[in-house]
């Protein structure tokens, strides 16, 4: 195994290209926190983007941060909270899901789409992704986007790569928009509800005028006892005090929430967005994607057929975390028949490998957008360079 | 004007023209096929007038079924296709050519489903941009992009050129508000891609299609976030006597952590046009105005506006008026969403779209009176001061040859200057035919392949809407 570091943009089209010539399959890593997303592939070579490091550009007052792909995602989230700001899309860190070490860059974050529970107020890693400049399957480095955060120049290419894992390309720089710090942030929390009821205040909540800015429901067993169901509400002091009474008005069917806020209520949402309720176990885990109010007519359908299966809701039911027990196919014909026929879809987030590499790992696409997912693949990387397999086999 | 070259129309498919509508007649009602030349005369060009080419034919389907046979059977003959939404494209976006059939969505505008609960509404291509608001404001929901023509362009269009508008720094774009699309490709098949869901299962080829400028395939459908208003919503009046101090405003108002849900600014000659046409009550002895709006309950917006206000005062500003009523609101942003129209009252006007990084805006504001004047022309300015997105309109009289060159000229050098300073071509009305021959300008050749190669997944033959976005010279189909 070559484990390939260029130290600059320049190096790494000299290494595609001679990979290209070689015709020998590439693996990309950041911080190798995600090795465990998607399914397994047989690369000889690694690219890395430890050599590609560093802010390249920030500047406060235009709500714009750019770096290179190897830099920690806690030093971009230092720099930007140094000036009172944030990424808008509160990423993900797999590393207490996957048990893995290392440090998440924010290269991962661009290439994996990685986004948190603000996801369904604020948008995705992809919505806040403004520009980046990517090494291509020829060794050529192209950009798409810029540094502006109202541009539809050309083909969006930029969104294409979000959530591409690696598989159209080495990127060696990325721009995000980012948002001010809210001067506070509040969780209310109502116990004991059922996943039906939870679904239904979540979305009476996120209907109203006041904005939560994050909405999860954990039933019975996660984390406590009782089942808790929560609204994140950040704002302005003065608005907070009135948006949570307000709410509370609204939703007083549900019973009286408790209010929390500090280290008691950022805790709980590291548990939401890192889904660290499975951490540790042996469990497969998935995610599944859903209009909101599906949520738990699609656990319903899962738990008849799996009875071990444990779930909690993030994005107001729109994302449901699942565990089951990881057996032959982590569930698989389960957790698609129940997802399919309301619309939604499954990615099978962490699994033995063997599993990966049997079961889709993302859901499997209809020809037409198969032959379309193929066709992008081969326009970035003809040669089938860039992490062959990763997201679908043969792609 | 004529200086955008169009492709030499092809003389092989000219002469077919009878046997393509005779193939066409049976894939939509009679009707929907429009062919004299009186009747497609409406279709030749869009908001982008002063280019116009009469399309071989129009064809207005009422179903994804139809619009799958009609590009079905377009591509099989090798006859470049035009999509249309309303056809209010200020970049050319729609406008033919005359070797091209036009298919239109607009008998396709329907509102099909609204779901509250999760926040979403599914209509039909033609359906226009603020039929959606419409259709779902008494429950107190909106769509959140709006661009200045919403209430004639359609939701299809605004896929089509990934609309913006005046409320997107805290809404997002078109793309940030659209979930799922129902595409017609070229070869006739009818994909779903996403849906009520917030994620893509695969590749993120939703947020392809959006602002693909009709090249890669044709939306009939699409699944829309729908969002709960706020409480109220209140514009402010700002007026300063420098553009350098708005700019600085607008910086330091960010810095404080605030994003008002639109920041938008006038310069005097832009103030002189609007205030003219709606009699908003805009000052007219400031050099630049800010039109801030904040949401939120009564309580919220004072808060909020104080906290604005303490700010602008800090930078100089000499006007402060806030709205006193709905009605006054409504002729605040009446001023601004029709500063286009009022401006077409005094003069021919030419209207830019690029973004700059907002810290370059004292010198870009600038450089482009410098730039417009050395062409012995007029700028008047409006833009999106919270995200850099430029609207320079610069006048002129489209009956002296001479003088439409000059202003054609300018906007070209407007444009490279906005790249120049780290910006882009267009922020939001799309690169259709107007700003095809500036891309290498942004874009070395390399980008323009990648885009290219990931363009001929969709379309090999350079059918679909060919003559816009990329340069007429250098293209390749794989």
């Amino acid at each position: 195994m070559t484990l390939h570091i260029p130290a600059t943009e320049a190096q790494a089209c000299a290494i595609v290209k001679s990979v290209v010539a070689s015709g020998t399959p590439l693996s990309i890593i950041g911080g190798n926190t995600r090795a465990g997303l998607g399914r397994p592939t047989q690369t000889q070579s690694t690219l890395s983007s430890a050599g590609l490091t560093g802010i390249t550009l920030y500047e406060p007052s235009e709500m714009v941060i750019g770096a290179r792909p190897g830099t920690p995602l806690a030093e971009v989230q230092k720099t930007l909270a140094d000036r009172g700001q944030m990424l808008p899309f509160e990423p993900m860190d797999h590393r207490a899901l996957h048990g893995s070490e290392g440090e998440p860059t924010i290269g991962a974050v661009a290439a994996g789409n990685i986004s948190g529970p603000r996801r369904i107020n604020a948008g995705a890693a992809r919505d806040s992704l403004i520009g980046i400049r990517l090494v291509n399957g020829r060794g050529e480095a192209i950009k798409s986007g810029g540094r502006v955060m109202k541009n539809v120049t050309g083909l969006d290419l930029v969104k294409l790569v979000a959530g591409s894992h690696g598989t159209l390309g080495f990127l060696t720089e990325v721009i995000f928009r980012v948002l001010p710090v809210p001067e506070r942030i509040v969780t209310l929390v109502w116990r004991g509800l059922s996943d039906e009821a939870a679904i239904a205040l979540l979305s009476a909540a996120l209907g109203s005028p006041f904005e939560p800015m994050a909405a999860a429901h954990l039933p019975e067993g996660m984390g406590t006892e009782q089942a808790r169901t929560l609204l994140r509400l950040e704002n302005f002091s003065d608005s907070i005090d009135y948006r949570s009474r307000e709410l509370i008005t609204l939703l007083a069917a549900h019973g009286a929430p408790a209010m929390i806020e500090g280290e008691a209520s950022a805790e709980l949402w590291l548990d939401v967005r890192d889904a660290r309720f499975f951490a540790g176990t042996d469990e497969a885990v998935w995610r599944l994607s859903l209009a909101p109010t599906d949520g738990p007519k699609a656990t319903a359908a899962i738990a008849a057929q799996v009875p071990a299966a444990r779930w909690f809701y993030d994005w107001g039911g729109g994302l449901v975390w699942l565990a089951v027990p990881a057996g032959e196919d982590a569930a698989a014909g389960a957790v698609r028949a129940a997802v399919k026929p309301l619309g939604g879809h499954a990615t099978l987030v962490r699994a033995p490998a063997a599993i990966r590499a049997s079961v889709p790992v993302f859901e499997p696409l209809p020809e037409p957008l198969m032959r379309v997912t193929a066709g992008i693949k081969t326009s970035f990387d003809a040669a089938g360079i860039f992490e062959p397999g990763r997201m679908y086999a043969g792609i | 004007m004529s200086a955008i070259a169009f492709p030499v129309p092809d003389k092989s498919i000219l002469a077919r023209r009878d046997t393509i509508i005779a193939g066409l007649a049976p894939l939509v009602a009679p009707e929907a096929l429009i062919t004299s030349a009186d009747e497609r005369r409406p279709y030749e060009t869009d908001a982008l007038t002063a280019y116009r080419r009469l399309p071989m034919a129009v064809v207005l389907p009422s179903t994804t079924q139809e619009v799958a046979a009609v590009l079905k059977f377009c591509g099989e003959q090798g006859v470049p296709v035009v999509p249309r939404g309303a056809g209010t494209s200020l970049c050319g976006g729609a406008i033919p050519q005359e070797d091209a059939v036009v298919i239109g969505v607009s008998k396709m505008n329907r509102i099909l489903e609204i779901d509250y609960a999760n926040r979403v509404a599914r209509v039909q291509a033609g359906v226009t941009n603020l039929a959606v608001t419409g259709e779902v404001s008494a429950e107190g929901f909106f769509y959140a992009p709006d661009p200045s023509s919403q209430l004639a362009c359609s939701i299809g269009g605004n896929i089509g050129m990934n609309s913006g508008g005046a409320h997107c720094l805290k809404y997002g774009v078109t793309t940030n508000n659209v979930l799922g699309v129902t595409l017609v490709m070229l070869d006739g098949s009818i994909v779903e891609i996403g849906g009520s869901h917030l994620d893509a299962p695969g590749l993120d080829i939703l947020g392809l299609i959006v602002g693909s400028e009709g090249q890669l395939g044709i939306v009939t459908e699409a699944t829309v976030r729908i969002l709960r208003s706020a409480e109220g919503a209140r514009p402010v009046l700002f007026g300063f006597p420098t553009s350098e101090q708005a700019g600085a405003a607008v910086a330091a108002i960010i810095g404080a952590g605030i994003i008002p849900v639109a920041m938008e600014f006038m310069d005097r000659p832009a103030i002189e046009i609007c205030e003219a046409f709606a009699h908003a009550g805009y000052p007219m002895d400031v050099e630049a105005l800010l039109i801030i709006e904040v949401e939120g309950s009564d309580i919220e917006m004072d808060a909020q506006l104080a906290r604005i206000v303490a700010i602008a005062r800090e930078h100089g500003v000499k006007t402060v008026k806030e709205s006193q009523s709905a009605m006054e609101s409504a002729a605040i942003w009446k001023g601004r969403k029709s500063a286009f129209g009022a401006t077409g009252r005094i003069a021919d006007y030419i209207c830019m779209d690029g973004t700059i990084p907002t810290g370059q805006l004292p010198y870009v504001l600038r450089r482009m009176d410098e730039i417009v004047k050395g062409y012995g022309l007029r700028v008047a300015n409006v833009f999106h001061a919270g995200d850099g997105n430029l609207h320079p309109l610069i006048l002129y009289n489209c009956n002296d040859p001479i003088e439409a060159q000059k202003a054609e000229d300018a906007g070209m050098d407007i444009l490279k200057l906005c790249v120049e300073v780290g910006g882009c071509l267009t922020g939001e009305h799309g690169v259709g035919i107007e700003k095809r021959d500036l891309m290498s300008f942004q874009f070395n050749p390399e980008d323009l392949n990648q885009q290219m190669r990931v363009r001929a997944v969709f379309d090999q033959s350079w059918l679909m809407n060919p003559a816009k976005v990329f340069p007429l010279e250098g293209r390749i189909a794989a």
